[in-house]
């Protein structure tokens, strides 16, 4: 039996025992995690050192394993939104955009351009919302906690947007097959202006703090490196992987929810290190203001908020009790008397870490026979062992928040 | 000249007829099935072949038809992506159920590695020449694979249970 079967702990406990016998050099085993401060979630990495130096490591996840796959195979289709909203989080409506246009997909729905363009808006603030929690915890885990209190200000007024547009703020389940539960509040659109207005000056701010900061540059410069051939071999996507100098995104290579319309640039980095990491996601929030802003200037007056699909899309309430039809509709998408496609779809969207894909196998019932995650998080953090072999332990810290692991979409 | 999916089929059909089959195109997907003892080879091809070029692997998964023949019942899904032209293609290997068993393509695809283990760990389909072939999200100690078929949710309405045992009633005591 090769030795990588065994539990971390019993192989390093090995090789500890056999560098003590050839070199008398003293190894040790460290757990970073399952509850350390800088995985910002539950999973763990066992390393074995070298005084600060590590030698080796091994990451043990499935911590918050949901068997999210499992439980989509016995839920209908809109139940299967709540379970997306666990995955990363901190962009929810990402993901659940990203579930409904698979669905959509599968159905073959056509979704008018409003409705397109008012998902364009939320998912760019979901993006926002993510990259602001992902730099700015990165100014904390290098000891500057001043700019991560300002800017999260500003993540709560997007949750203010979330909470008027949807109700809720973190786990956000918004929308509906073929478009939104209903149709966005004077108030809702006067916030998206408000936090237009006063973000970029704050933004400029925290980027002025951290990112000609020499300690900041010190810790983050060289740190955590990967090249642009072994971040595409290792299915890299999303910031981390254009911070290695790959302008993949798929919002350019595989458009959908109509992002051909706007003018927007994929900012790259070049050494793939933790520092070009940060200054990649920066970017991309001053991208996102510009695509949200082009996407209010063009929003149609027309469209309504929904597809006008009756056979999946839930009437409103008053409706059911007043409309003979409403009510039949409401009853056949309950009780799951919906027409189905036996099809096979995958649809990948750009998420707050990546391309987030969702493989969908249907077979004619309102239940998926299959659903499969691509989850980015999961994919790119194996590659974390070998990016921090050999550097010091500082280095792993900074280098885990730069990657933005988030626990839930890494286990599912 | 840019890839297009006929291009990938014609040259695959040439190349390794009879091992690759049932070519059909789905909402805009090419989708393939593979025989399992080709599946490293044509993974390499596509992958190495100048002309095919499909540098990136988007997913690995595992599917499971309890209702297919015996020697299909597993099912291990690639998509792999090109892209300098932009083409997806989705490949399916279908696995004999007493023992599904397929080669490993960490060798190609190192992000395979992680991808591979899900995929042995809910199906208990065997990755030959697998580096690190254990379980990842469950527990080392399990003997069953949860997303196999057999294996249904618990029914919600059960009434065996002890509630006291799981915090479910009033004084938990």
């Amino acid at each position: 039996m090769s030795d990588l079967l065994l539990v971390p702990e019993k192989r390093f406990e090995k090789q500890i025992k056999e560098t003590k016998e050839k070199d008398g050099i003293e190894l040790s085993i460290l757990n970073l995690g399952p509850t350390h401060p800088a995985t910002h979630g539950i999973f763990q990495n066992i390393l074995l050192m070298d005084g600060e130096k590590i030698i080796d490591g091994e990451g043990t996840v499935g911590y918050i394993h949901r068997a999210f796959e499992k439980i989509a195979e016995n839920r209908p289709f809109y139940q299967i939104n709540v379970l997306t909203d666990r995955l990363n989080y901190c962009s929810s409506p990402i993901n659940n955009t990203g579930w409904w246009m698979t669905v959509e997909k599968a159905l073959g729905i056509e979704i008018p351009k409003r409705v397109q363009y008012m998902r364009v808006i939320i998912m760019e603030l979901a993006r926002i919302a993510d990259h602001i929690i992902c730099s700015s915890v990165m100014g904390v885990d290098t000891g500057a906690l001043t700019g991560f209190l300002y800017v999260m200000q500003y993540r709560e007024k997007i949750y203010e947007i979330y909470e008027e547009i949807c109700g809720a703020r973190l786990t956000t389940n918004m929308g509906r097959i073929g478009g939104f539960e209903r149709d966005w509040s004077e108030t809702a659109w006067r916030k998206i202006d408000e936090f237009l207005e006063e973000f970029p000056a704050v933004w400029k701010e925290f980027e002025d703090l951290l990112a000609r900061n020499r300690i900041f540059m010190d810790r983050t410069i060289g740190a955590g490196a990967i090249s642009a051939e072994k971040a595409i071999s290792y299915g890299f996507t999303g910031p981390n992987l254009r911070a290695a100098g790959v302008d993949y995104d798929i919002r350019v290579q595989n458009p959908y929810c109509s992002y051909e319309d706007f003018e927007f640039d994929i900012p790259v980095g070049q050494n793939g290190d933790c520092y070009d990491r940060f200054c990649v996601r920066n970017a991309e929030v001053w991208e996102s203001m510009k695509i949200i802003r082009q996407a209010l200037d063009k929003l149609p007056a027309e469209g309504g908020y929904h597809a006008d699909v009756p056979d999946y899309y839930l009437p409103p309430k008053e409706d059911v009790y007043n409309n003979m039809e409403a009510l039949i509709y409401h009853f056949k998408i309950v009780m799951g008397e919906i027409p189905v496609p036996s099809t096979e779809v995958y649809h990948s969207v750009e998420g707050g870490n990546g391309e987030l894909g969702f493989y969908l196998i249907t077979n004619g019932s309102r239940v998926p026979y299959r659903l499969h995650f691509r989850r980015p998080c999961f994919i790119y953090y194996q590659a974390f062992n070998e990016i921090v072999k050999g550097r010091s332990l500082s280095d792993a810290i900074i280098t885990l928040s730069s990657m933005n692991v988030i626990a839930g979409e890494l286990d599912a | 000249m840019s890839l297009t999916n006929e291009i990938v089929q014609q040259t695959l059909s040439q190349q390794f007829t009879p091992k690759v089959e049932n070519f059909h195109i789905e909402h805009d997907m090419l989708a393939f099935e593979v025989k399992k003892e080709a599946s490293f080879e044509v993974i390499q091809f596509l992958k190495e072949n100048s002309g095919m070029n499909f540098n990136f692997l988007t997913d690995v998964c595992g599917i499971h038809y309890p209702d297919y023949a015996k020697d299909r019942q597993f099912c291990v899904v690639y998509h792999l992506h090109n892209w300098y032209d932009n083409v997806r293609i989705r490949i399916k290997v279908f696995l004999p159920a007493d023992n599904p068993e397929v080669e490993s393509i960490v060798p190609l695809f190192a992000g395979a590695n992680w991808q591979e283990r899900e995929t042995y760990d809910f199906y208990g389909i065997v990755f030959k020449n697998h580096p690190q072939l254990k379980r990842i999200l469950n527990m080392d100690e399990m003997k069953s694979f949860p997303m196999r078929k057999e294996f249904p949710l618990e029914d919600q309405g059960r009434t065996d249970k002890d509630d006291r045992f799981f915090g479910r009633t009033g004084p938990n005591c």
